[in-house]
């Protein structure tokens, strides 16, 4: 693996070593392994752990985020007083954590998903599995260096968690009610890269044949995603949801004072 | 050493740092004191580039400290309240500083036998009492033989005979010419120390001045006799 600096090495084993983190990978390690073990079906299975890493994934992921840079705020302030710029610092603090929280995904989701999964999936699923948790890495980011306040930074961080996997759903249904006389099957697709857990959830469903339940949106979907080039800006999006909110903390904490 | 011309500092409305002048010098044991919430920690934190001045500069070695950090080499910083990553041994986090402060060997370990840390270094952060995390912040100040040292309380956590090891180590390293300055609210601690003090009062230095013009001044002996005096007289405006 590359390390980015010196900094996020020590992290990383630091996190690894975490009670909650070891936690976490011991949960998705038995929920993988029933769900595949249980289900003869692997396309069944496969859907079963999508919505289950679609839930726990970004939750772990931002609330552990900002509950560790929240508690090493004074270790971040032992670092800044060494030859380090604050830069290097932030990415490494990024890298790290983001590296230790997607090699526990690995151990206890991708290694059954690699195993049992159909390969064209497999290979998905791990790969969103990883950029999801990038995501909500980043947004951890955003929500620590948004308030000093420990316990607001958290609060914050559970409703960004709420509203993209649990209220951004209802608000979907609720347009789309409102709209139905309308053609919106192609706005659709806008609205759904307003949040990265859909588009995680639409690159996987389409990849299996339940997208063909999908409907006449399922049908525009695919159109758009099955194709390159909608791929390609699919993909990008979700990067950006990694790059902007981490882009905005970094410039943030170069400002700060600590 | 150090030249601070003109800082300001504001968070929000409050004003914490109002127009600070100041010049230290190498060799210098500097004392900087002063009533809570009078600015001292912001100051310290301006030097060592935590804190973004409003407006104003901060020399160190004749050089803008503003948006660098290379000057960091020279500086090693002991804070108030230390706390590392939970799980991290003493001995991980020893070797961290040391590979993010590479160029700097040889290191200077005493403090790390003389507090009997090389004992423990298989000991995770977690599990330490505050004192023997004080004394885990004080062995990574002095490693790296930095030139100017920063103590922010060095000795309020720590037990007698290490608060003693600890101030023979700053004497020691203040003997070879190298520039100390630490904060205290406990004078009596800092007497047998310090050769200046800077006092500071609501964000402006009240004044700066070596012990021994103090003492004659007020015809005391110790700092904090003087200091009392000071304050109860109003002497120095």
């Amino acid at each position: 693996m590359i390390l980015f600096n010196k900094i996020d090495k020590y992290i990383l084993f630091d996190i690894l070593k975490n009670r909650i983190v070891i936690a976490y990978t011991i949960l998705l390690g038995i929920l993988a392994w029933s769900v595949f073990t249980l289900e003869a079906d692997s396309n069944k299975g496969v859907l079963t752990l999508l919505n289950i890493v679609l839930l726990t994934t970004p939750l772990v992921s931002i609330i552990f985020t900002a509950i560790y840079l929240y508690n090493s705020a004074e270790f971040i302030e032992l670092l800044l007083s060494q030859p380090a710029g604050r830069k290097k610092i932030w990415n490494g603090l990024f890298f790290g954590l983001f590296a230790s929280l997607a090699i526990s995904f690995m151990l206890g989701a991708g290694i059954p998903i690699l195993l049992f999964a159909p390969p064209n999936i497999s290979l998905i699923l791990v790969v969103m599995g990883c950029l999801i948790t990038a995501v909500f890495v980043a947004l951890g980011f955003l929500c620590a260096i948004l308030t000093r306040d420990k316990a607001r930074g958290i609060g914050i961080s559970i409703l960004i968690w709420l509203f993209f996997s649990l209220l951004f759903d209802g608000l979907v249904l609720f347009l789309m009610f409102q709209f139905a006389e309308y053609p919106i099957e192609k706005a659709m697709i806008g609205v759904s890269a307003m949040n990265p857990i859909d588009l995680a959830r639409i690159f996987i469903i389409l990849q299996m044949d339940v997208s063909a339940m999908l409907g006449y949106t399922g049908a525009i979907f695919k159109e758009f995603f099955g194709s390159g080039m909608g791929t390609i800006i699919g993909f990008a999006t979700l990067c950006l949801w990694v790059i902007v909110p981490y882009w905005i903390s970094l410039s943030r904490f170069v400002r700060k004072d600590l | 050493m150090i030249e601070i011309k003109d800082l300001n500092k504001q968070f929000g409305k409050f004003q914490v740092l109002r127009h600070v002048n100041l010049n230290i010098d190498a060799g210098q044991c500097v004392a900087m004191i002063g009533p809570n919430a009078c600015g001292k920690t912001t100051l310290i934190k301006c030097m060592l580039g935590m804190v973004i001045p409003s407006s104003g500069n901060i020399y160190i070695k004749g050089k803008d400290i503003a948006g660098q950090f290379d000057y960091r080499h020279h500086l090693g910083y002991m804070p108030q309240k230390g706390r590392y990553p939970d799980n991290m041994t003493i001995g991980q986090v020893i070797d961290m500083m040391k590979d993010i402060r590479k160029g700097q060997s040889p290191f200077d370990e005493q403090l790390i036998y003389d507090f009997k840390l090389n004992t423990i270094l298989h000991k995770k952060m977690r599990t330490l009492s505050g004192g023997t995390i004080q004394k885990v912040s004080a062995a990574l100040a002095f490693m790296f033989n930095p030139d100017v040292l920063i103590l922010d309380e060095p000795t309020a956590g720590l037990d007698p005979i290490s608060a003693d090891i600890l101030k023979e180590k700053i004497h020691a390293v203040n003997k070879q010419g190298k520039l100390v300055i630490i904060t205290s609210h406990l004078l009596s601690e800092l007497d047998d120390l310090v050769s200046h003090v800077v006092l500071m009062q609501d964000g402006s230095i009240r004044f700066s001045m070596p012990v021994d013009v103090l003492r004659t001044e007020t015809k005391t002996h110790s700092l904090s006799k003087a200091i009392t005096h000071i304050l109860k007289h109003d002497l120095v405006q």
